[in-house]
């Protein structure tokens, strides 16, 4: 059997693929699922799997070449099969058909498309995984799968048509279900009992008895329920598990702490919210414009790895943390560093919102170039996070504390917050990291820096 | 006397039977059947295949009728009835031998007699040489359904018959009653009416073939009426007596009371499992209103007794209990077999026009909350069915609104009965609307308007 190697499609936007190394070589048996090389993408590096099996009989695109997706890369099969054909392809506009016997000396029948249709996409004829090493292709959240569980290579998801347009619906992701239908294909109830697991619906409270009074001996009551359980993984924590050890492992991450004199940004935001026909403004809101506008101050760190490049962002795309109850997810604002703090406040409630009720568009949870997490809310002081990928940092934020300060050579009652940002080590150092929070502390301190 | 054994004993050779006995003996079982009347149960000798050629004839007379439309000019012609079920005798005949040839070729002992339960490894058969005792290791039983008469009024097969009866009788009535509007009581009107017989069809329920969809048998009923039959739906029959050379049947619709008179009244008021004498009491075999009771993989409350087809409840399909034969079979043989999905069972009616459904109606559909999109196409706008001139009729397709899932698919009209497995596979693959429309129909087929109904589904319909 002759197996087709093909440059893989592995977005909607993927034109084309860079061979960046080839695993095995001419003549190497190979067996279907082997690794045999290494793919860069706009996006990420992949490894690709055989389909098929036999012998690697050509290579037709080197490493370092760069083709259209669909394009013939390679040729698998059996060493007695004639690949003549096949080789011949030639990158773009392919080698014209070979005429059929008996045209004579007419012109070859086989119209143009013909040899055009060569390179289109052969599904089946290569497979590809997310290469563990390198960044990671996918976002950590469960509803933008939906966008590419079906048909993408790199999903290779069995599943019938109903069940991928609920998942679709319903933000499930394929690629972590077990199917139960034929041949493991998921079918609509494995969707709809992944839809059903994550919210194991909260048994009300045992009515306690009404308050005791103290007692001399504890009593344990009691106890009807199991020493444990085990709750499935809901979709988004499945997702969440699957990703963020691609971040934590390989992406060295670093830290950067900050305390912020948070009095003057409190004053303005009080005054802001007393302004009639505005929309409230929340200190998150102050802090993603002053991240913003650092970001474009510290291009540095508006940054991701990408390849063998560092990729500069020009726009402050900032994601913000929200979470939900099956996890966490993190829909994008886009270009805060233009935007006025009204838009930023309408649009990240918005978007909040929206969140939690399952409504996000997949375009509005890709595209972050830099993420804020705040846990303020829950009377955190500090702590640090993981970086989201492919991003290149994400700052966490801790709660506006009361906290004496020394003023004047006295000690005061003052509004402090820490926060602390987790930098990509391969993209940025220590240094732009600190300069930036520098940027971000003053811009907060300075608030009506702001505003201008 | 020993008895014999075999891993499997099989009561009942109908179509629940014998494909459990054909499966179980493919899986490498020793099977014997146990068969009180021909091998291959009412469905092929007295229900299904036989009522199939007296409907071919109604159809064929039918077409007579219509000649000159297609330009024949016939100087009159004589459709006999005797003719008529003589024929479908033949055909239940070979269909029959058909299982017996199936039986040979599998190795699979056919026992005549009538078998009863002794044990839960034991079913004694018997027979005109006496009695004997069959040994199996698991036992199927499958032993059918029988018509059901109205409480107090007794089929006695001459003046008010079953379709037992009706399948046999070669002389027809001038005059018959069907009382009940389900497939088999439209079956029969359909055919009688084509010989000539004045028929009038009762039925208790608001409307004719009440399990389906309301448009269906709003179509079917007046194409009924239009044809000459009179159809009322809606009617209490009080009374049934036999007497003066015929059968009064007293009826009460919308308050009053009236009496019907006819030749002959045809009893098609459903059918009950038969389960008499099987020794299913003694042996703790539960039953529910008649029905043993089954697991999904068609056991009964016994371990080692399975039930399939009619006796085992759900609709009384030869198919579905095809489906429950192999399921049975399976299960014994150590398989882990797909239980049968009995909300995707097609239900299929062989009057003219034919029906033919699967899954929910637009009303179930929509009693139960789901948002729902609706396509139909008629066939007078299909190419094929106006060339054949059978332009009656309409495909109906019931789709989520969200995700296009195919909740239901309802035909009246030419061939309906093949048309609807399409949706069939579909649904078990789970497609969609999408898929259906993706799907190249061959132009020009009945099958186009399976496309098209979809396409209007989707507000997208090209031919309407």
């Amino acid at each position: 059997m002759i197996t087709k190697v093909l440059m893989p499609k592995l977005s909607e936007a993927m034109e084309t693929g860079k061979v960046i190394k080839w695993l095995k070589k001419v003549g190497d048996p190979i067996k279907g699922g082997d690794v045999i090389a290494e793919v860069e993408t706009d996006k990420a590096n992949v490894e690709i799997e055989a389909f098929g099996s036999g012998v690697l009989r050509k290579i037709i695109v080197d490493e370092g070449g760069q083709v259209p997706v669909g394009q013939l890369i390679a040729v698998i099969a059996e060493p007695s099969d004639d690949i003549a054909g096949l080789s011949a392809a030639a990158p773009k506009p392919a080698a014209p058909a070979a005429p059929s016997s008996g045209t004579g000396g007419s012109p070859p029948a086989a119209p143009p498309k013909a040899a055009a249709a060569a390179p289109l996409p052969d599904m089946e004829s290569y497979r590809s995984v997310p290469a563990t090493t390198q960044v990671v292709p996918m976002t950590p959240t469960a509803a933008a799968p939906s966008a590419v569980a079906p048909g993408v290579p790199g999903g290779r998801v069995k599943a019938s048509p109903l069940a991928r347009k609920i998942a679709a619906q319903s933000g499930v992701d394929l690629r972590v279900l077990q199917g139960s239908g034929p041949g493991g294909r998921i079918i609509r109830r494995d969707v709809e009992t992944a839809m059903a697991a994550p919210r194991p619906t909260a048994t009300p409270a045992p009515p306690r008895p009404a308050a005791v009074p103290a007692r001399p001996a504890f009593v344990i009551p009691p106890r009807a329920a199991a020493e444990f359980e085990d709750v499935p993984l809901s979709p988004m924590r499945a997702a969440i598990a699957k990703v963020m050890p691609l971040s934590k492992g390989p992406v060295p991450h670093f830290y950067v702490t900050s305390e912020v004199a948070m009095d003057r940004a409190g004053e303005l935001r009080g005054e802001l919210n007393a302004l009639e026909g505005q929309p409230k403004i929340s200190v998150n809101d102050l802090i993603i414009k002053a991240c913003a506008l650092s970001l474009r101050k510290n291009p540095g760190v508006n940054a991701r790895l990408n390849g063998q490049a560092i990729r500069l962002h020009h726009r402050a795309h900032i994601g913000v943390a929200v979470s939900l109850d099956a996890g966490l997810i993190t829909p994008v604002l886009r270009d805060c560093d233009i935007k006025p703090l009204s838009q930023i406040a309408v649009e990240a409630r918005d978007l909040a919102e929206r969140a939690r009720a399952g409504k996000l568009r997949v375009q509005e949870l890709t595209g972050a170039t830099f993420s804020i997490s705040n846990l303020g809310m829950f009377d955190v002081e500090e702590f640090s996070a993981i970086i989201n990928p492919p991003e290149g940092a994400i700052l966490a934020v801790g709660s506006v504390l009361e906290k004496p300060v020394v003023m004047d050579g006295a000690v005061a009652v003052g509004l402090r917050m820490k926060m602390t940002i987790s930098c990509d080590h391969r993209v940025m150092d220590g240094a732009m990291g600190a300069r930036f929070l520098q940027d971000v502390k003053r811009l907060l301190e300075e608030p009506l820096r702001l505003l201008v | 006397m020993a008895a014999q054994q075999f891993d499997v004993i099989v009561v009942g050779t109908g179509p629940g039977g014998y494909v459990a006995a054909i499966r179980c003996a493919q899986l490498g079982l020793s099977v014997a059947t146990v068969e009180d009347d021909r091998p291959g149960g009412v469905c092929l000798n007295w229900g299904c295949i036989p009522t199939k050629a007296l409907l071919r004839n109604a159809e064929i007379v039918g077409l007579f009728n219509r000649a000159e439309e297609f330009g024949i000019k016939l100087k009159g012609f004589e459709a006999d009835y005797a003719q008529a079920v003589q024929r479908s005798r033949r055909v239940a005949d070979r269909m029959a031998k058909g299982v017996e040839f199936l039986f040979r070729k599998n190795k699979i002992t056919l026992v005549p007699g009538t078998g009863s339960l002794k044990s839960r490894t034991t079913v004694e058969v018997t027979g005109k040489g006496g009695a004997q005792a069959l040994e199996g290791k698991a036992i199927i039983l499958a032993t059918g359904s029988e018509p059901k008469s109205l409480p107090g009024v007794t089929i006695d097969e001459k003046t008010v018959i079953s379709s037992n009866g009706a399948v046999r009788n070669e002389s027809k009535p001038r005059s018959m009653i069907v009382i009940g509007a389900g497939a088999v009581g439209m079956e029969f009107a359909d055919v009688y009416a084509a010989y000539g017989v004045q028929v009038t069809v009762l039925e208790a329920l608001p409307r004719v073939l009440p399990i389906e969809d309301e448009e269906v048998s709003a179509l079917v009923g007046r194409v009924f009426a239009r044809r000459g039959m009179t159809v009322r739906a809606g009617v209490k029959v009080k009374s049934v007596a036999p007497g003066g050379g015929g059968v009064a049947v007293e009826v009460e619709a919308e308050g009053k009371t009236e009496s019907l008179r006819a030749d002959q009244v045809l009893m098609a008021v459903g059918r009950a499992a038969r389960t008499t004498g099987l020794g299913l009491e003694a042996l703790g075999v539960a039953t529910e209103r008649g029905f043993v009771t089954v697991s999904p993989a068609m056991e009964t409350s016994v371990k080692g007794v399975y039930a399939v087809g009619d006796m085992a409840g759900r609709q009384m399909l030869a198919h579905k209990a095809m489906a429950e034969g192999v399921v049975a079979a399976e299960a014994i043989a150590g398989r882990a077999p797909r239980p049968v999905d009995y909300g995707n069972v097609p239900s299929c009616t062989y009057c003219r026009p034919q029906v033919a459904s699967i899954g929910q109606t637009e009303v179930q559909a929509r009693s139960i909350g789901r948002e729902i999109t609706v396509g139909r196409f008629p066939f007078t706008a299909n190419g094929k069915a106006v060339a054949l001139g059978e332009t009656e009729g309409f495909l109906k397709v019931v789709a989520d609104k969200s995700t296009g899932e195919l909740l239901g698919v309802h035909i009246a009209g030419p061939e309906a009965t093949e048309l609807i497995h399409e949706f069939a596979v579909g649904r078990t693959l789970e497609a969609t609307l999408e898929e259906i429309i993706h799907t190249i129909h061959a132009h020009p087929t009945l099958s186009e308007a399976a496309l098209e109904a979809t396409l209007a589904a989707l507000g997208q319909a090209i031919h309407l």
